[in-house]
């Protein structure tokens, strides 16, 4: 279990073979990768082009946010291990900016809290995007399909 | 109190962070804000629309009835949007 709030950038395959390196009671690992997209909004056709953007942080907090994510996901579903990295600074489109995984006996489990991890972590970890664009910066606005997604998991209690 | 600036909020204030001893019948969050606003004109087009500003007293979330005292770290920002 644990959670990393770093500049460098983290090796996705490494990081899954640590969930099941030297233990043969893990029966699922589900990890998600999110990556900077070279457009805004979502649709590539009309989106202004990104050509990189900054994440910010609020160092501190953004590390007590992500444990208690991470504790609350431990606490729903009975998971082997929990991952959650997430970087800050500049990146350039195609660059890895967060991971979430989970491990469990059995799938369910797994798919359930990476899901709730990715979420809970989108509208509750202080992280915010500036994009860098032809036109000039521009601030990301929070989106309501996001906090639509968490709040499904205010209903879902195992 | 420290008092922390985040994104567009650190922009239009042009400060990360600043000490600032509120007068005497600043107990909350609101209180705080209504305070802030007096400080200068970036402060009073941050706190323009609180709507979109969220608040973190000592790194958990509050709203504008949270409580605030001398000693406390408050911290000012947009809805997050990492991920």
């Amino acid at each position: 279990m644990a959670i990393r709030v770093q500049r460098e950038d983290f090796d996705p395959g490494a990081e899954l073979e640590r969930f099941s390196s030297g233990r043969t009671d893990v029966g699922g690992i589900c990890l998600f990768v999110g990556l900077v997209r070279d457009y805004m909004g979502h649709d590539p056709a009309s989106g202004a082009a990104v050509n990189a953007m900054t994440l910010e942080h609020y160092p501190g907090m953004t590390e007590r946010q992500l444990e208690a994510i991470e504790a609350e996901a431990r606490g729903r579903w009975p998971l082997d291990d929990a991952l959650v990295i997430h970087r800050y600074g500049k990146l350039e489109p195609g660059e890895r900016i967060v991971l979430v995984a989970a491990s469990s006996a059995h799938r369910d489990a797994a798919f359930e809290a990476c899901r709730f991890l990715i979420d809970w972590l989108k509208t509750k970890a202080p992280f915010w995007k500036v994009e860098h664009t032809p036109e000039g910066d521009a601030w990301v606005d929070a989106k309501e399909s996001d906090d639509a997604a968490a709040s499904r998991w205010d209903r879902v209690k195992p | 109190m420290k008092v922390l600036y985040f994104a567009w909020l650190k922009a239009k204030t042009g400060l990360g962070e600043e000490d600032v001893i509120p007068p005497d019948g600043v107990a909350t969050v609101g209180q705080l804000v209504e305070f802030l606003k007096t400080r200068s004109p970036g402060h009073a087009a941050a706190f323009e629309a609180m709507g979109v500003v969220r608040v973190a007293v000592n790194q958990d979330y509050g709203g504008l009835d949270t409580p605030v005292k001398a000693g406390d770290e408050v911290a000012f920002f947009p809805p997050v949007t990492g991920g």
